[in-house]
């Protein structure tokens, strides 16, 4: 019988903390830029790839 | 052949011609020196990837001996830094030229270049660089000095002295996020009561549940919704019904019923509706705001004067002071391409100013020592001493921003559309809500109150206000894509109420890239042309440049003699021809007339020849789309500059086109000022601080910009260059989108009757509320996305 308010508490405190990291979120500044991010997470996949190339040319002249 | 291949050759690093002379350096070509520096920075330092991410993606380095010489100063230093301790600054630099992924990666590893850097940030939307330094071991002017040799100068300006740290009002954002939690879970929470589930347990915990909601609501109408109520109140107290009025008196009914509903037991409320109402109401809202990270409307002079400047004590010290500690007396040092900052008396040095921001004028100005120098004019010949006359804010053009018009938010005194079918409406819901209780007060009062509150609630306006916000939301960014750049929704609705156009000239309708010279005289002989271009080539003289690109192309020629007398001309010789280039006086011209076009005379073995008249070259498609506004607008051109273009123009544009020139800053201003008296609502298009006064006065100002990064003075709108024929379809397209908000209204007004429907016969359900509202509000957002991308399609 209780059972229903132990989901109902559930649920609203999941709820309440989503909505609490949403707004940690967008206070500390996540939303400000929304283009710089998307270009950075490509470059650590540039920066190995040039560094993997570099030695495997090292490895070709030896 | 070879010629033609070198000429292809693109620079490495930044793109630009090679022209005749490439520098070589590791099988790649440079356009100069600084290219190639920079890129033995980065080959050093392992960073030649930033050539991988995009092709040429580099800027030239520009010369900056003592140019930052000022950042030295502890007091600049405090207002530039974010954040200081003993061992670590943080400073945002605004840089110009990121603009593009390249750009990010090599700001981002600045660290590979002076370790003392532990971090940096770009944000690419506003062009900025966060840079964290050990400033025990370097700092802020050597981090400015490496970014400047590397091609990343950062512009730093009296602007970001006096503005302080800026404050991001994120409090919409929070506001959409409390709607959205609450509609959500109240939501949730109401559907036993949708589907009137007789079940044991649920009607057991009905009263839990309506509580619940009730608790949900609460953040909802006090918190999220709380604009609405104060902007009613403030609306009612000047008199007004705008849109909030009627929407504030919805929301507080949908409360008080259903709060007085579930508290009597009386029936589930209207919770779910109201916390859905605001939800779309505050997303209408969140989708107009539709920013430019990168583009400022708000500029005065700041952003374009410099932070700080040299000044010469009396024992002939160089010492750089911040520019609103310049006092009368004091003597300042004014470098090559510095800007003048405050009026004042030049001393020292042959000073050739460009006052393109002051006045329009497109020609430099040469002065001699003793001549009277203003503000804002830019030093383009060398070094010149000055003494200062004013100080900074007393100058002749800093003074025209103490103007009123400055001040006052055009905004204010504006009634949009919304707000004017509101009046109407508000009066007509009201009406009827009181006529429908009167009638059940006779046949059935029990459901007289039922009635009234029901019209309140059903006649809510959430459609009516969605209207606006989304056709001028999606507007913005339709023109944002066609470089036509606006700052809010309310610019739009004035464009379309637009009667009379009012053109800047220089800069404006004439494009600053080239100009057009013509030659009057005697023919000139094969050889005479060859020196005659062999010496301009030697010239650094704006006018000499720019003849040099007009002319054909000639052999080069070693010349025998030559010589520039500054002010005046060039003399040169080869083998038997010896020629004067420059002035009238200086080539000796028999025939002086009084000309107001800039010329260029020539003379050879000291017989006058003839001259070269310079005219202003116009847009491509000036002539059309003035003709295309003749029909609906009346036009004006206002120039600062004399009457030399008089003929060219009058041929050139509609006959009732009115021709003003000779116009100051404040002349323009006033203007606009009595045109608007008399009722007129003007648009006005200018691109330089002289027009910043009229783009403030006018109803609608839009800043002409070649380069959109560039600095463009305080306006509505700022529209690129290469779009300026699209002119007159941005205006036609603006009025178009008030014709969609005119059916959009249409459209909701129909809800409305169903709704009313409901609403006065007694028989609103809570089931058709929550069914209605949002089924009104989505086919508006519906209709008018649809609508205004077609009129984007057809912009082109």
């Amino acid at each position: 019988m209780s059972v229903i308010y132990i989901l109902l508490s559930v649920s609203v405190v999941i709820g309440v903390a989503f909505f609490v990291i949403f707004l940690m979120a967008v206070k500390s500044g996540q939303y400000d830029d929304d283009y710089t991010p998307s270009v950075r997470m490509l470059f650590e996949d540039e920066l190995v790839k040039k560094e993997s190339s570099n030695t495997s040319k090292k490895t070709k002249t030896d | 052949m070879s010629k033609l291949k070198m000429e292809n050759k693109t620079c490495f690093h930044c793109g630009d011609d090679c022209g005749g002379h490439p520098i070589t350096f590791q099988e790649k070509s440079f356009c100069c020196n600084g290219c190639k520096t920079v890129f033995e920075i980065f080959n050093e330092n392992d960073l030649t990837c930033y050539y991988d991410l995009q092709n040429s993606p580099g800027a030239i380095p520009k010369e900056i001996e003592g140019k930052f010489d000022f950042l030295s100063q502890e007091n600049i230093i405090e207002k530039l830094t974010e954040f200081r301790d003993d061992s670590i600054e943080i400073a945002t630099l605004y840089i110009p030229h990121i603009h593009c992924s390249s750009c990010i990666w090599i700001l981002e590893n600045l660290n590979k270049l002076n370790p003392n850097i532990s971090d940096s940030q770009v944000n690419f939307g506003k062009k900025t660089v966060r840079v964290t330094y050990n400033s025990e071991t370097t700092n802020l002017k050597s981090v400015v000095l490496l970014l400047s040799s590397i091609g990343y100068e950062p512009y730093i300006s009296l602007e970001d002295f006096s503005s302080g740290k800026k404050h991001i009002n994120r409090s919409l954002i929070y506001k959409l996020g409390v709607a959205a939690f609450g509609f959500g879970n109240i939501m949730f929470l109401s559907f036993p009561e949708y589907f009137e589930v007789n079940e044991f347990w649920l009607e057991q915990y009905k009263p839990l549940f309506r509580w619940l909601m009730f608790a949900m609501s609460l953040p909802i109408v006090f918190y999220s919704a709380q604009d609405y109520f104060i902007s009613a109140y403030k609306g009612l107290k000047a008199k007004l019904l705008n849109i909030d009025v009627p929407i504030a008196l919805g929301v507080s009914v949908l409360f008080i019923r259903s709060t007085i509903e579930i508290t009597f037991d009386m029936g589930s409320g209207f919770f779910d509706s109201l916390a859905g109402l605001i939800f779309f109401l505050l997303t209408g809202k969140f989708f107009q705001q539709k920013t430019y990270d990168f583009l400022s409307f708000e500029r005065d002079y700041k952003s374009y004067f410099p932070i700080a400047i040299t000044k010469i004590d009396k024992e002939g010290n160089e010492n750089s002071i911040q520019v609103y500690d310049i006092k009368k007396g004091d003597r300042i040092l004014i470098r090559n391409e510095e800007l003048i900052p405050v009026d004042g008396i030049l001393i020292n040095g042959k000073a050739k100013i460009d006052y393109s921001f002051v006045t329009g004028e497109s020609q430099t100005v040469s002065k001699q020592s003793g001549d009277k120098l203003f503000a804002g004019g830019k030093q383009t010949n060398g070094v010149v001493e000055m003494e200062a006359l004013k100080s900074v804010e007393q100058s002749y053009l800093t003074q025209l921003w103490s103007n009123d018009v400055f001040n006052k938010n055009k905004e204010d005194g504006f009634t949009n559309i919304t707000n004017t079918i509101s009046k109407h409406f508000t009066i007509a819901i009201l009406a009827i809500a009181f006529i429908a209780t009167t009638f059940w007060l006779f046949v059935d009062s029990s459901k007289a109150m039922n009635v009234f509150t029901a019209v309140l609630i059903i006649a809510c306006p959430c459609a009516i206000a969605l209207s606006a916000p989304f056709t001028f939301g999606n507007l913005l960014r339709i023109f944002g894509k066609h470089k036509f750049y606006v700052k809010n929704a309310s610019v739009i609705e004035q464009l379309a109420q637009i009667n009379t156009v009012i053109f800047d000239k220089t800069g404006t309708i004439t494009s600053n890239k080239n100009s057009n010279a013509e030659y009057d005289g005697e023919r000139l002989s094969d050889s005479e042309n060859i020196v005659l271009k062999n010496s301009l080539r030697g010239s650094n003289h704006p006018l000499s440049r720019t003849l040099y690109t007009i002319l054909k192309e000639n052999n080069i020629i070693t010349l025998d003699t030559f010589e520039e007398h500054i002010g005046k001309g060039i003399e040169a010789k080869h083998e038997t021809v010896n020629m004067k280039i420059g002035s009238a006086s200086f080539v000796g011209n028999p025939n002086q007339t009084a000309i107001l076009n800039t010329t260029v005379h020539v003379s050879s073995n000291n017989i006058y020849k003839g001259k070269f008249t310079f005219y202003n070259s116009y847009r491509k498609g000036v002539s059309k789309l003035f003709n295309q506004l003749k029909r609906h607008f009346d036009l004006v051109i206002l120039s600062g500059d004399n009457e030399g273009e008089l003929e060219n123009l009058k041929k050139l544009l509609p006959a009732k086109t009115k021709l003003i020139f000779n116009q100051k800053p404040e002349d323009k201003l006033e203007f606009i000022k009595y045109h608007q008296s008399e009722g007129a609502k003007v648009l006005m298009i200018g691109d330089g601080l002289n027009d910043a006064g009229a783009l403030a006065q006018s109803d609608v100002g839009i800043a002409i910009s070649e380069d959109v990064n560039v600095f463009s003075p305080a306006c509505d709108a700022i529209l690129d260059a290469s779009k300026f024929k699209q002119l007159y379809n941005y205006i036609k397209t603006s009025k178009s989108a008030i014709k969609i908000i005119k059916w959009s209204f249409v459209v909701s007004f129909f809800y409305n009757i169903i709704g009313l429907y409901f609403a006065t016969t007694g028989q609103l359900e809570p089931v058709v509320a929550a069914i209605l509202m949002p089924l009104s509000s989505i086919s508006i957002v519906v209709f008018t996305t649809v609508a205004t991308n077609l009129l984007g399609k057809r912009l082109k």
